[in-house]
């Protein structure tokens, strides 16, 4: 009895011990503070262009889409996996055919839905592209060959199992975006 | 002279006896420890092992006094070690290439096991601690890839660690606890040195003692798979098929290490890259969290398991199946000690049907590792399908086979009668 209480009591205070080293390896206040939102200017993005902009540490796609891009959407649908953003990938104001809050601005998570590789923009149709002719513009991922359209809506019979992310985003202005914050939390 | 060593020595000796079981030990391990005579080639990697682990853990730890593991400062340490400290480049030289060579000695002793059954009973834990030694050496390995924060290192953790993000349900939150942050940062960094250099390496040497206590408990196996315990000397007891360890076997590593060192130092003086496999190219490139390398693929020892990954389908709209069956792979590998049926332990007495299976084995086992370092569009496309990503899905379940089937395959199959005593 004096041994199994011993034992009880000292297994309890090791456990405890080894939670305080488990916890300890949680993201620390530091690493959850540099998630703070980041604001983009969007007045010199021309139609056709990407920027890349850095949200806690990942980067992040803003696409300025021109008409014809959007018109591909329709192209795409019959090819992609979940064309009408059925995952919970995107924020519910990005549930739409273009998954953005403005048609033309498509913002996006560049992180490979699969295993985090950051996807290349091919974003130009046709051989050119170097993935064929029938190719009509979008993201591959290099590392193991996923593909996704100009809506970031993933391939059929690729690697990555769902759309790219679309982050929480809000438009401060016509041409000021917040990554980070949407309209519903501030 | 001999005799004068000897006698000065003696009372030395006699004092550490009497407090530690010093001359008990040698005599157990060393002296008296009777191996079978009939070891060949593929006797020596136990041993090469052993002295690249000392290799590794002598060359870290004069990497530790100049590295830096901090995410601004890490790239640039490690070209300091390269350009600035005396010496340095050797120093890394000699562990980047130790990384590549353990892998190389670990596959063929493992192999070893393979051909000649050494981890049938009563080696299954033998077996077992050594297949906990060859996860720490991955495990060591991956942390230890991070460290000179180059592009690889970085995208490589990046893909690692969202394996374990695939696991249902907690895989999210465990991978943020692995990597300490939202994405591979500096919290990584820090975590991966310490566990590269303390961790794993205390783990690493503890299974390494287990490993030879339990080899040196149930007695070595030898190429014939015969137990050489049922034929002993009746006065002295000693197995007839026996030689003492030292200096029979001392002497016959020693040659057998040498002709490693020759190709070890060929290797760091020569081609310490070895053509991108060794230290890939994109690795001299610093790490870029917002951009990946255009072709990602693992350092060469972990390709087939990669290779297996990639071969695996998304299934119900998650990636777990890969990562089931990239697990899986290294996993079943601590089963072989209850797979194989066989009435004999070695390939020498088995018969063609094990020697054919094995065969497949170790084929499927190379070309996943080939294909593991190629892009899946190499050998093209037929009917829209990539050739190579259908013949990694092949080699996939032939290797899953080899196990699978080893229970009836080891039972069906017409063996041979094992002679007696070992053969020369």
């Amino acid at each position: 009895m004096l041994v199994v209480s011993t034992g009880a009591v000292g297994a309890a205070g090791a456990l405890a011990a080894v939670s305080t080293l488990f916890v300890s390896m949680a993201p620390s206040e530091r690493a959850k503070a540099a998630g703070a939102p980041v604001e983009v200017d969007l007045a010199k993005l021309e139609p056709g262009m990407l920027i890349t902009e850095e949200w806690r540490g990942k980067p992040v796609w803003i696409l300025h889409r021109t008409d014809e891009m959007l018109r591909k959407l329709d192209e795409t649908a019959d090819l992609v996996s979940d064309p009408d953003s059925k995952l919970p990938m995107q924020p519910k104001y990005a549930t739409n055919l273009e998954r953005s809050i403005k048609p033309e601005y498509l913002v996006l998570v560049g992180i490979c839905t699969h295993l985090g590789c950051s996807p290349t923009q091919k974003l130009e149709a046709g051989e050119a592209s170097g993935l064929g002719a029938d190719w009509v513009g979008g993201f591959f991922c290099p590392c193991h060959g996923s593909k996704f359209d100009l809506a970031g809506r993933v391939y059929k019979g690729v690697p990555a199992p769902a759309n790219l992310e679309v982050p929480p985003h809000q438009f401060l202005s016509d041409s000021r975006l917040l990554i980070g914050e949407d309209a519903a939390r501030s | 002279m001999q005799l004068g060593v000897n006698l000065m020595l003696r009372p030395v000796m006699t004092w550490i006896d009497e407090r530690f079981p010093m001359s008990k030990m040698v005599r157990e391990h060393l002296t008296e420890y009777y191996a079978p005579k009939n070891f060949n080639f593929w006797y020596f990697f136990g041993g090469l092992a052993i002295v690249v682990l000392a290799i590794q853990i002598l060359s870290g730890i004069f990497l530790t006094m100049h590295y830096k593991p901090d995410a601004d400062k890490a790239f640039a340490s490690v070209e300091y070690i390269m350009r600035d400290v005396p010496l340095g480049w050797l120093i890394r030289y000699v562990h980047s290439t130790g990384a590549s060579m353990f892998f190389v000695v670990i596959y063929l002793h493992m192999f070893r096991a393979l051909l000649y059954g050494s981890y049938r009973k009563p080696r299954e834990l033998l077996w077992i601690f050594g297949m906990v030694i060859y996860l720490c050496l991955m495990a060591e390995a991956f942390f230890g890839y991070l460290l000179p924060w180059g592009q690889m290192s970085y995208w490589g953790a990046q893909v690692i660690v969202n394996l374990f993000g695939a696991v249902p349900f907690i895989g999210p939150d465990l991978a943020v606890w692995i990597r300490g942050d939202y994405v591979v940062s500096d919290a990584t960094l820090n975590r991966f040195f310490a566990l590269h250099v303390i961790a794993v390496p205390i783990a690493l040497l503890g299974l390494v003692v287990a490993h030879i206590l339990s080899l040196h408990e149930v007695g070595s196996n030898n190429p014939d798979g015969i137990d050489i315990k049922k034929n002993k000397d009746a006065v002295t007891g000693k197995p007839l098929d026996g030689i003492p360890f030292h200096p029979y076997y001392t002497v016959k590593d020693i040659f057998g290490l040498v002709i490693f060192m020759i190709i070890f130092a060929s290797i760091v003086f020569f081609a310490p890259e070895m053509g991108g496999y060794f230290l890939e190219h994109n690795n001299f490139i610093p790490a870029d969290p917002l951009k990946t390398p255009a072709h990602i693929a693992p350092v060469w020892y972990f390709t087939p398991f990669y290779s297996i990954l990639r071969a695996v389908p998304p299934m119900f709209g998650s990636q777990f199946p890969g990562v089931l069956a990239m697990g899986g792979a290294v996993v079943i590998l601590f089963l072989l000690p209850w797979l194989d049926r066989s009435p004999v332990r070695s390939i020498r007495y088995k018969g063609p049907l094990s020697k054919i299976s094995l065969t497949v084995f170790v084929v499927s086992f190379l070309l996943l590792g080939y294909l593991g370092l190629k892009p899946t569009n190499i050998w093209g496309q037929i009917g829209g399908a990539d050739v190579a990503t259908v013949v990694a899905q092949l080699c996939t379940i032939l290797y899953f086979l080899f196990f699978i089937s080893l229970p009836i395959v080891s039972k069906l199959d017409r063996t041979k009668v094992e002679p007696d005593r070992v053969t020369p």
